[in-house]
């Protein structure tokens, strides 16, 4: 049982891994920010796991609120890289629906 | 009985879950421009937390555990894909061009093509 | 004044739900947090804003079932994709949204970025562009089995696709 999840574990400190790959050789910030993203949700998946193998059942409330945090983390880099400001209110993008 | 083949089941779906982060993992360092690599991280957000948490499911039963971890599934796929749409109207705004390839759209798909 | 009453039951319930203590100090606390967020979303002008009879259809899981089985075929497709690349032939398709409501039109194109292989760029009031990674999961998109689907779950079409 705990051999699995240990296994599920290293596999998705893998894909971390490769996901870092991306983050560092870019080219474009786009690249990096859609890598950072993937790490988050995998980070998200590690401390669901985490909780499976220590047993302390109180461990997913991290995970639900890092999903949430990651998710605004990723909106706001977004942000401060288009606009370089994150207080602005137009985000630059005319929207048309 | 019964209770292996859950435990069967749930050891099937997290290390098929793993498998399919490393591949999505292996897209995005591997495919060659930046809306193909969107759609690498779109396998590694998707399918990958689907089987994890569905095995992590199948482990605990109906418990508050399995309340919240549902929550966590429901959240995750309901703003990736908005974050992906976000960093993709993003990159096109500031100029970058998806690589397209115009040849043989309507022709059979599946032949090898050197233009990749 | 409908929406507000639901949506402090909604947050009500989903706290009681994930924190599992019931002491009276945190039920305060609770309770505290639930009418900051209610007068924060009014604020916002966000209440009943997004209202649409779509989100309380009895089709919605159905649609929800049947968008996961999608995700997996995609997600196979995807990955067959990555591991030998050449059969990659990007292309950004154009298809058309005949929905009425903006509610479906935006899970129209959330979940044409949820099934891997498609990725929706631009979203407008008669036209959704989506980047599409092959041949195939611009054809199946062109297609329109999820806009049909969409159409249903909305009620606009009356037989079931």
């Amino acid at each position: 049982m705990t051999l699995v999840l240990v296994l599920t574990t290293m596999a998705i400190f893998a894909t971390m891994a490769l996901a870092l790959v991306r983050a560092l050789k870019g080219p474009t910030v786009y690249d990096r920010i859609n890598a950072v993203n993937v790490f988050g949700t995998k980070t998200v998946l590690i401390i669901a796991l985490i909780t499976y193998i220590t047993g302390h059942a109180d461990l997913i409330d991290v995970a639900l609120v890092y999903a949430l945090i990651n998710f605004i983390a990723i909106v706001a880099v977004l942000k401060l890289a288009k606009t370089r400001d994150l207080a602005s209110s137009s985000d630059g993008v005319v929207d048309d629906v | 009985m019964f209770d292996m083949l859950i435990d069967i089941l749930s050891w099937a779906c997290l290390l098929l879950g793993g498998l399919v982060g490393i591949i999505g993992g292996l897209g995005l360092v591997r495919l060659p421009d930046f809306f193909s690599r969107l759609h690498a991280a779109g396998v590694a957000e998707t399918l990958c937390p689907l089987l994890v948490v569905l095995g992590l499911v199948l482990q605990s039963g109906i418990s508050l555990l399995t309340l919240k971890l549902v929550l966590i599934l429901l959240f995750l796929l309901f703003t990736a894909p908005t974050a992906t749409h976000a960093v993709a109207r993003a990159a096109l705004v500031d100029g970058v061009e998806p690589e397209v390839t115009e040849d043989d759209s309507e022709s059979t798909s599946g032949e090898p093509s050197s233009n990749t | 004044m409908r929406y507000i009453i639901a949506l402090t039951l909604i947050l009500a319930t989903l706290w009681l739900a994930v924190s599992g203590v019931y002491k009276p100090l945190i039920l305060l606390l609770g309770a505290g947090s639930v009418a900051l967020v209610v007068w924060i979303a009014l604020r916002m002008e966000v209440v009943g804003e997004e209202h649409n009879p779509i989100l309380y259809s009895w089709r919605l899981p159905l649609y929800w079932a049947w968008l996961v089985w999608q995700i997996v075929r995609a997600n196979l497709n995807v990955a067959r994709l990555i591991l030998s690349p050449r059969g990659i032939r990007p292309r950004v398709i154009t298809v058309p949204t005949p929905h009425r409501s903006t509610v479906a039109r935006v899970t129209y194109a959330n979940s044409a970025t949820l099934t891997p292989g498609t990725v929706s760029l631009l979203l407008t009031k008669k036209e959704l562009t989506v980047h599409a990674l092959d041949t195939r999961s611009a054809e199946e998109l062109e297609e329109g089995a999820l806009a049909r689907r969409i159409a249903w779950l909305e009620g606009s079409d009356t037989e079931q696709p």
